[in-house]
C-alpha cells in the first residue's frame, strides 16, 4: 500500500503554511523544501468576463517521507495537520482516488 | 477541549496547551497551539486539533513561533540609553529595579513641570497591546492621552463607529458558527447563500479575531461570495461577482447597491417596516445614485451592482467588511450605507446572517475598567476629543491628527514623556507622515518602549527599553473581535521564561506598585490575575484559572437579539439609538455635524481631482509573512516575501518601460517611496498597491539611517490631515503618485 497526498487547487490558498510546518518538522534548513508551494497563474481569460485562473500548486520533494514518525504516532502529516485551507489530505492512494472521483474536479494526488 | 493544561511527559517534556494573541503580532483569533517545552525550553509548535474554530491549523507566523523567541536580535532584558545617543546603536543592560527607578523619577520629573496631561502612551495596532493601553496610560502614566497614531483613527475605529451610530451595537461579523460547539452542523446555524467580502482579504489578514479560513469552510458549504476589492484577489477569481472598483469610491458602489435593492422592491418589508428609521429617506437619496452613475464612478459594470443587489436580497446573506471602509475619509459614509444593506434586506442577526456585537464601542479595558488614576482635570484635557467628539466617544482616545499638531506646537499643552508602547509608529505602518512623527517624537524629554526586537522608532527616540514576553512567556486572554462581538474567549498561558521579559500587564503592575504603593498592594501575580479575569469574564469563568482550565469558552450567538432585550440597557426590545431602531437617517451624524444619510464624495487625491498624477496608490495590503512591520528579521518568512513590492499591471509596466523586478519610486508632493515591481494583471490600470510596513533590520541601525526606514516608506506620501468631517478615516487606499524607474 502506497500513501500519498491529495491536492485541493480549487481552495489552497498559498499560504505557506505546508512549507513552513515542514521545514520545522523536518529539520530543513532554508533555502531547501521538503514541499513547495508553486502558482499557475494569474492570468486573465476573458477580459469581457474578467475572468481569471490562479492556481496554487504545493508540490512535495525527496526530502518528504510523508511524516512517517507523526503517522507511526497516529498524527497527520506536519502539512496536513496545518494546513490552513484543509486542501490537502494524507492517505492510501486507492483512498485518495476515490476521494478525487468524488470530487470530480480541481485536485491532483502526489507521492515523494 | 482536554481539561488538563499542561501535561508532562515520560521524558520530562511538558505539553502546554494556550491560544495565540501577541507578540507576536496578530489579531485576537486566539488560534489553538500546543507548545512542546523541554528543560524550560520551546522545542516545538504544534497546532491545537481540539480548538473548536482552529482545529489544528496554524499560520507561518506562528509556526515560525520558535524562530522568533530565540532570535539573536531580541531584547530580553530592560535596557537604558542615555538621552544624548539617541539614535545610536548604543545601549546599557540594566537591571529592572533600576528601569523602574528611572521609569518613575521622569515620569515625576515630566508631571512636575508639563502636569498630567504632559505624557502619552502610543498604541500600536491589533497587538494585545491595544487593549493593555488603557493600564498603561490610565493607571502608569495618569494621563488621558493615550494615541493610536493612524491619520482619522483609520483602523477599526471607523466601523465601531457607524455600527454603534447606527445600530447601538458591536461590530457586525458574518455568522461562522464560531459560538456553537457544534459549529455549522448546529440546528439553528444556516449556510448563507451570498457573502458579502468588502475591502478584505480574510484569509491573509485574520482581521480583527475573524478566523479568515472559514470562509473557505463556508464556500464548501455552498456560499458564494461576492468580493469587493480593486484586485483580482485569489479570493475574487473563487467569487460569485468580483466587484473590482475604483480606489476610493466605495460609498458610492454600496450606494448603488441599495438603488437596485430599493427600486426594484427587494427589501424585507417587515424589517424595515418594525425595524428601521429613515427609510423613506433613504430611498429618496439612493435616487441620486442611479446605477449607470455608479457604475461610471465606480468603474464597476452596471450589470454587475444589479446582480449584487439582486443576490444580497436573498436571505441569508451576511457581510464582512474590512480595514478599506476605515481608510477613507468617506469612509464611514460607505460603512452607514453597508449596514442599511444588510439591514433592509433583512440580514442582521438572524442565522447565516451579519451578526451583531451585543456590547457597543471597541472592546477591551476603557478608564471605567481599570483603575484609573487620572486626576479630573486632566481627564478633560484629551486631546481633539472637543473638536473630534465621536473619537473620544468610541475610542476614548485622542485624536490622532491633532495630537500630531498638539506634539508639533505645543498648542493646547507641551507634552514631554512618551510611552512607545508596541508601536513602531515611524515604519509605514500606523501613521501618515511618519517623518513629521519622528520630529514630533525627537521633542520628548522621555520616551520608554515596551517591546519585543529594536525597531527603527525606538532606535530614533528611545531612552528606555523595557522587554516585552511573547504570548508564550506570559499568561494572558484573547477574545475575538477585540471584546466587541466575541465567540471565542481564551486564555493565554505561560509556557517558558526568556531572559527577564515580561508581559504587557505584568510591567504595567510593577510600574503602577512603584508609583502608587500604597494603592496597588497586592502582588503583581495577584493584580495581573485579578485584571485578567476581568478582561476575559466575558467567558462566562469565574476567574482567570477556570478560564485556563477550559481553554477556549465559546461564547454562543444568540440570534435577533434585537426582539429579545439585548441590545439594550432597558432590556427592552430595539435597537441602542436614539430611536431605537435601525438608524438609516442617523441621528448621531446629524449631531454630531455630519449628514444623517449616507452619500459619496470624490477623494480629494483622484485621477480628476489631481490630474497631475497618472497612478492611484493603494496600500496595507496584507502578507502571511509579516504584522505590519514585525517579522522582517525572521528568515523563514523573509525569504517568502524578500522586497517591498508594488503590483503593477501589465499595460502600465510596458508603458513606462519597466519590467518584472525593476526598482521605482513612487512620487507625490508629500515624499517619494522606493519600491520592487512585481507586475501583474490582478491590478487595474491607472493603480499600484505598495506593500506597507517595510523597514530592513539588516541596514545600518544609526540615524539618518535608522534601519533603511525612509527607503519605502509609502506612509509618507498618504497627507495628514484629509479625513472625514467627525474625524475618521485618512486615505490609505486612495492616494496618487507618479512612478519612475530608479536605480
Amino acid at each position: 500500500m502506497i500513501n500519498g497526498l491529495l491536492v485541493d487547487t480549487q481552495y489552497c490558498t498559498g499560504c505557506y503554511t505546508c512549507e513552513i510546518a515542514c521545514r520545522n518538522e523536518k529539520e530543513i534548513p532554508a533555502g531547501q523544501w521538503g514541499i513547495k508551494l508553486n502558482q499557475v497563474g494569474p492570468f486573465c481569460v476573458s477580459e469581457e468576463e474578467d475572468k481569471f485562473i490562479w492556481n496554487y500548486t504545493p508540490m512535495v520533494t525527496e526530502l518528504c517521507d510523508l511524516c512517517a514518525d507523526r503517522v507511526a504516532a497516529g498524527q497527520k502529516p506536519a502539512c496536513v495537520h496545518h494546513c490552513l485551507a484543509d486542501a490537502l489530505e494524507y492517505g492510501p492512494l486507492s483512498e485518495l482516488v476515490a476521494k478525487m472521483e468524488a470530487k470530480g474536479e480541481r485536485a491532483y494526488l502526489m507521492i515523494p | 477541549m482536554d481539561a488538563e493544561w499542561k501535561k508532562t511527559l515520560e521524558d520530562g517534556t511538558e505539553i502546554v496547551r494556550t491560544c495565540a494573541w501577541s507578540p507576536p503580532g496578530c489579531h485576537p483569533v486566539g488560534c489553538g497551539l500546543k507548545l512542546h517545552v523541554k528543560d524550560g525550553k520551546l522545542i516545538k509548535v504544534e497546532g491545537d486539533p481540539e480548538h473548536p474554530v482552529t482545529k489544528g491549523r496554524l499560520c507561518v507566523r506562528c509556526l515560525s513561533l520558535k524562530d522568533y523567541i530565540y532570535h539573536e536580535d531580541r531584547i530580553i532584558y530592560p535596557m537604558k540609553r542615555a538621552k544624548e545617543d539617541r539614535g545610536l546603536d548604543k545601549r546599557e543592560r540594566i537591571s529592572w529595579e533600576e528601569a523602574m527607578d528611572i521609569f518613575a523619577e521622569a515620569l515625576k520629573a515630566n508631571q512636575e513641570k508639563y502636569g498630567y496631561e504632559g505624557s502619552c502612551l502610543f498604541n500600536g495596532t491589533g497587538r494585545a497591546a491595544c487593549i493593555h493601553a488603557a493600564l498603561g496610560c490610565y493607571s502608569v502614566l495618569q494621563s488621558p492621552n493615550q494615541c493610536y497614531a493612524l491619520s482619522g483613527w483609520s483602523c477599526y475605529g471607523p466601523r465601531c463607529a457607524v455600527v454603534n451610530f447606527v445600530a447601538g451595537a458591536g461590530i457586525p461579523e458574518m455568522d461562522y458558527a464560531a459560538g456553537f460547539p457544534l459549529r455549522y452542523d448546529d440546528p439553528s446555524f444556516q449556510v448563507p447563500n451570498y457573502i458579502l467580502v468588502w475591502g478584505k482579504e480574510p484569509p491573509k489578514s485574520n482581521s480583527d479575531g475573524l478566523f479568515g479560513h472559514a470562509l473557505i469552510e463556508l464556500m464548501r458549504l455552498g456560499a458564494k461570495l461576492i468580493t469587493v476589492d480593486p484586485r483580482m484577489t485569489w479570493l475574487a477569481t473563487r467569487s460569485h461577482l468580483a466587484l473590482r472598483l475604483r480606489p476610493g469610491t466605495d460609498a458610492a458602489l454600496a450606494m448603488g447597491i441599495l438603488n437596485v435593492i430599493i427600486n426594484e422592491d427587494l427589501y424585507d418589508h417587515d424589517f424595515v417596516d418594525k425595524w428601521c428609521y429613515g427609510f423613506e429617506q433613504l430611498a429618496e437619496r439612493v435616487q441620486e445614485y442611479p446605477v449607470e452613475k455608479v457604475a461610471e464612478i465606480t468603474e464597476v459594470p452596471a450589470e454587475k451592482i444589479i446582480e449584487a443587489g439582486r443576490a444580497l436580497a436573498q436571505s441569508p446573506s451576511s457581510m464582512t467588511w474590512g480595514l478599506s471602509v476605515d481608510e477613507a475619509p468617506n469612509g464611514v459614509q460607505t460603512g452607514q450605507a453597508l449596514m442599511a444593506i444588510m439591514a433592509i434586506t433583512g440580514n442582521l442577526d438572524i442565522p447565516g446572517g451579519t451578526i451583531l456585537g451585543p456590547v457597543a464601542g471597541l472592546g477591551g479595558a476603557e478608564e471605567k475598567d481599570v483603575p484609573t488614576q487620572v486626576p479630573e482635570d486632566a481627564l478633560s484635557k484629551k486631546v481633539g476629543v472637543d473638536k473630534y467628539p465621536a473619537v473620544g466617544m468610541i475610542q476614548n482616545t485622542v485624536h490622532p491628527d491633532l495630537f500630531l499638531e498638539c506634539l508639533e506646537t505645543d498648542d493646547p499643552y507641551p507634552v514631554r514623556f512618551a510611552w512607545l508602547q508596541s508601536s513602531n509608529l515611524i515604519s509605514p505602518t500606523c501613521s501618515a507622515q511618519p517623518s513629521r512623527w519622528h520630529k514630533a517624537l525627537q521633542k520628548m524629554d522621555f520616551v520608554v518602549a515596551t517591546d519585543t526586537f529594536m525597531n527603527p522608532t525606538i532606535m530614533a527616540v528611545g531612552d528606555l527599553f523595557l522587554p516585552v514576553a511573547t504570548f508564550a512567556e506570559g499568561d494572558g486572554v484573547v477574545f475575538t473581535h477585540f471584546g466587541s462581538n466575541t465567540t471565542n474567549c481564551s486564555a493565554i498561558n505561560k509556557a517558558i521564561t526568556v531572559g527577564e521579559a515580561k508581559s504587557d500587564p505584568e510591567i504595567c503592575f510593577m510600574l503602577a506598585k512603584r508609583i502608587f504603593p500604597d494603592i496597588y498592594t497586592a502582588s503583581v501575580d495577584e493584580l495581573v490575575h485579578g485584571y485578567l479575569s476581568g478582561l476575559g469574564a466575558m467567558s462566562g469563568a469565574q476567574n482567570w484559572y477556570e478560564l485556563r482550565d477550559i481553554g477556549t469558552a465559546q461564547v454562543p450567538v444568540t440570534y435577533k437579539k434585537y426582539e429579545k432585550g439585548l441590545l439594550r440597557a432597558d432590556g427592552k426590545p430595539g435597537f441602542s439609538t436614539p430611536t431605537g431602531r435601525v438608524e438609516l437617517w442617523t441621528t448621531m451624524y446629524r449631531n454630531l455635524g455630519d449628514d444623517p444619510l449616507p452619500y459619496y464624495f470624490e477623494p480629494k487625491m483622484s485621477p480628476s481631482n489631481t490630474p497631475e498624477y497618472e497612478f492611484i496608490l493603494t496600500t496595507g495590503s496584507r502578507r502571511v509573512t509579516s504584522f505590519h512591520s514585525e517579522h522582517r528579521q525572521i528568515k523563514n518568512l523573509r525569504d517568502i516575501h524578500p522586497n517591498p513590492v508594488l503590483e503593477m499591471n501589465p499595460a502600465d509596466a510596458k508603458k513606462h518601460g519597466i519590467e518584472e523586478g525593476d526598482w521605482v519610486r513612487i512620487v507625490n508632493e508629500h515624499g517619494s517611496a522606493r519600491y520592487k515591481v512585481e507586475i501583474t494583471p490582478i491590478l487595474k490600470k491607472g493603480v499600484v498597491n505598495a506593500a506597507h510596513g517595510w523597514w530592513f533590520p539588516e541596514e545600518d541601525p544609526n540615524e539618518p539611517n535608522l534601519y533603511g526606514v525612509w527607503k519605502s516608506n509609502v506612509n509618507n506620501m498618504i497627507p495628514h490631515g484629509d479625513i472625514g468631517k467627525i474625524g475618521f478615516g485618512a486615505p490609505f487606499k486612495s492616494a496618487m503618485c507618479n512612478i519612475e524607474k530608479a536605480e
